[in-house]
């Protein structure tokens, strides 16, 4: 209707008016270039502000600019489209800043103390003077503490994530999916509570003399516990994926039901589940929190993980962040450093496995 | 069925059971553990199902480790009550209006009035930061970003999901500090009129810095879950709105937004509670102190998981208890976050099973 009413008789169809009119690109330069002037004018001739706020304001007045000389030429709603775009990629770019400064400080800041020292001593006898020591017994401390929790999480959640998927019907099934699902969210102080409430202040103490205990071992409990519900998802999801037929074409040669899953279910959904499982891991290696709380944290190596206190790579980054002495900084650094590195390596190879991953969505 | 003179009541059990759980496509074969005994003839020859078998086991097993987890959810409950409850007994304060925080002392008082504002307030901003910036880079990796772009764009913000929290908070103390500081001596300057950007310092190590320095850990985290609701935008709603003459924009608005909106409201939820319970970065960045106040710029600040981490060295066995009881209502706060989002994805789910 308003098509032909707007069509005027005897214009003729050229190129250039059957086209819906778009914006040059040299007026959007134009206009970029006018309102970044004027936001500095603004700014530097009022003395409200530095740089940031010329470049913050000058956005600003091009966006609002843009709008209309757009909506001028193209109408409104090609500008509206235009300016959501822009404000996207806006986003984008603000979004990136901080995270590049995040990775930018952790490598420059990181490789100061990056010495075989670093990764060959602990930090017993190091005093505020001491320049030198080094995370060797916070990096034996997250590995033992990780791989502890790992075998216990790990057979609980693939077992969980096989009840779910082939056994379990009905409510108490979908119960468990849902707590599962509401577990993943537990903030890791509370699971640290927990095992400080419940091993630390309770358990411990019958093998200890009636003294309550810190130890590695309680500080795995708690990665556990977090770790748990990551794996049984993961693992739900991997299950999920493999062919019913397959199933059936083992429960048809007369094969029973447990020796299905683990002979022919497990094996083909095994590389999706070393993924998710090496995805918790990556994530318990991080914790600081739980660690914090029942593993005590220590200065020298301590190999035991069922006796006496234990060091955790997060945790030596928080307590050195924490250290007065000047030396301090850079060991909390470097200790961050070396735990981001430990945490991608895993995280891209399970990325990497998941690609290689034949079962697919 | 007279065709198949084999087929006994066991196939016909099987073929309901694959049937009539819905929304169970191809992962799901039939479940022979829940024949029953197979009547004399048809069956006969078959062997007899065992009363204790392997399959029994097996099938115990697996589903005690699934209601393993309920079991941990409710001793994290019960442990935690056991704990706090003697703390709680020997509190002189209102557990619930008390702002000050004194477990220690012979005379132990304290309340969790000034740490769950904290708690809140620091989560609030992180959300208000975060959330449409999440939102704008997950439509852009989903329907923007040229291809090529947007994979590696995509698993470079999941490797930054897995960073750990103490490597945000380091930076948020030793680099982070400073710009916001200036930010926050230019708002002082010029907006002091406004109650929230007041006060005459010092600044710097306020709930500000903690509130973005908590965005930017949420920021991942709602982006990747919201980039995937949005990519499962049906193809033909998208191509029904462009083929209707709208910008790419409409399009995104009348099509993308209104399906993916439940996954997007759970995806803020669960970013939420990821907030809440956030620890180590806010012990960090925040300089504690246990009051109520809506200046956003000042030194101070607290919440419950930060005071647990700053507290916890030197408490003694009420003041253990008194964190702990802390910590049940952190766990009691992200357990209704988290099943609220939880409900708002299953009910989503439900819908889309039966509508496919």
């Amino acid at each position: 209707m308003s098509i032909i009413e707007r069509e005027a008789p005897g214009v003729v169809m050229t190129p250039d008016n059957i086209r819906s009119k778009k914006l040059p690109v040299l007026t959007n330069v134009l206009v970029a270039v006018v309102s970044f002037a004027v936001a500095a004018a603004l700014v530097l001739g009022l003395d409200i502000g530095n740089w940031v706020l010329v470049v913050f304001l000058g956005a600003v007045f091009y966006l609002v600019a843009l709008y209309f000389v757009a909506s001028s030429v193209e109408g409104s709603r090609a500008a509206t489209n235009r300016t959501m775009k822009s404000l996207i990629y806006a986003a984008c770019v603000l979004a990136i800043l901080p995270l590049a400064s995040v990775v930018w400080t952790l490598v420059s800041k990181g490789v100061n103390r990056l010495d075989g020292d670093f990764f060959g001593t602990s930090m017993n006898n190091i005093g505020a003077r001491d320049p030198l020591g080094g995370a060797y017994h916070a990096i034996i401390g997250t590995l033992e503490q990780v791989g502890i929790a790992t075998l216990m999480a790990v057979p609980l959640g693939v077992l969980g994530a096989i009840y779910l998927v082939e056994y379990g019907r009905g409510k108490f099934a979908g119960t468990v999916r849902f707590f599962v699902d509401v577990m993943t969210g537990i903030p890791s102080i509370v699971a640290g509570l927990f095992i400080l409430s419940f091993w630390v202040l309770i358990v411990s103490p019958w093998f200890n003399n009636g003294q309550p205990r810190f130890s590695g071992f309680a500080a795995s409990l708690a990665l556990a516990v977090l770790m748990l519900p990551t794996v049984v998802r993961s693992t739900e999801e991997m299950l999920r994926l493999v062919p019913g037929p397959l199933r059936e074409g083992s429960y048809a040669l007369g094969v029973p039901q447990w020796k299905t899953i683990l002979k022919v279910v497990l094996p083909t959904a095994l590389p999706g589940i070393v993924t998710g499982v090496m995805l918790a891991v990556a994530r318990a290696a991080g914790e600081t929190a739980p660690v914090l709380l029942v593993a005590g944290g220590a200065a020298a190596i301590n190999f035991d993980p069922f006796a006496g206190n234990q060091q955790s790579l997060s945790l030596f980054v928080y307590q050195q962040a924490g250290d007065a002495s000047k030396f301090a900084p850079d060991r909390a650094w470097t200790a961050a450093l070396t735990l981001v590195v430990l945490v991608l390596v895993l995280t891209v190879t399970a990325k990497l496995l998941a690609r290689r991953n034949k079962l697919s969505r | 069925m007279g065709d198949y003179p084999s087929r006994s009541e066991n196939a016909t059990a099987g073929d309901l059971a694959a049937t009539s759980s819905r929304g169970q496509g191809a992962g799901y074969g039939t479940s022979p553990s829940s024949f029953n005994e197979p009547p004399l003839g048809g069956g006969g020859a078959l062997p007899k199902k065992a009363r204790f078998s392997i399959e029994t086991g097996f099938r115990a097993l697996s589903t005690a480790s699934g209601a393993m987890v309920l079991v941990i959810i409710v001793a994290i409950a019960v442990f935690l009550i056991s704990k706090a409850a003697p703390a709680l007994s020997a509190n002189n304060a209102n557990f619930f209006t008390e702002l000050k925080w004194f477990p220690n002392e012979a005379d132990p008082s304290f309340g969790i009035a000034a740490l769950a504002f904290g708690t809140v307030l620091s989560s609030i901003i992180a959300l208000i930061v975060a959330v449409p910036i999440a939102l704008s880079i997950a439509l852009f990796l989903s329907h923007y970003a040229p291809r090529r772009l947007a994979t590696p764009l995509g698993f470079v913000i999941d490797l930054l999901a897995a960073v750990p929290s103490v490597v945000f908070g380091l930076w948020g103390r030793d680099v982070f500090q400073q710009p916001v500081r200036d930010f926050s001596l230019w708002l002082n300057e010029y907006f002091s009129w406004i109650p929230l950007f007041g006060g005459d310092g010092p600044f710097g190590q306020s709930i500000l810095l903690g509130g973005l320095v908590l965005a930017i850990m949420v920021l991942p985290i709602v982006t990747s879950l919201s980039r995937e609701v949005f990519q499962q935008t049906p193809g033909m709603n998208e191509e029904a709105a462009l083929a209707l003459g709208a910008t790419r924009w409409e399009m995104i608005r009348t099509a993308v937004v209104p399906y993916g909106k439940p996954g997007v409201i759970a995806a803020v939820m669960l970013g939420l509670g990821r907030a809440l319970g956030e620890t180590i970065a806010l012990a960090l960045t925040l300089s504690i102190a246990f009051n109520i106040s809506f200046n956003l710029i000042e030194n101070g600040g607290n919440s419950i998981a930060a005071n647990i981490a700053n507290s916890f060295g030197e408490a003694n066995a009420t003041g253990r208890g008194a964190l702990i009881a802390s910590g049940l209502v952190l766990f009691a706060i992200t357990l209704v976050v988290n099943m609220t989002a939880r409900a708002i994805i299953y009910r989503r789910r439900e819908f889309r099973d039966s509508a496919a």
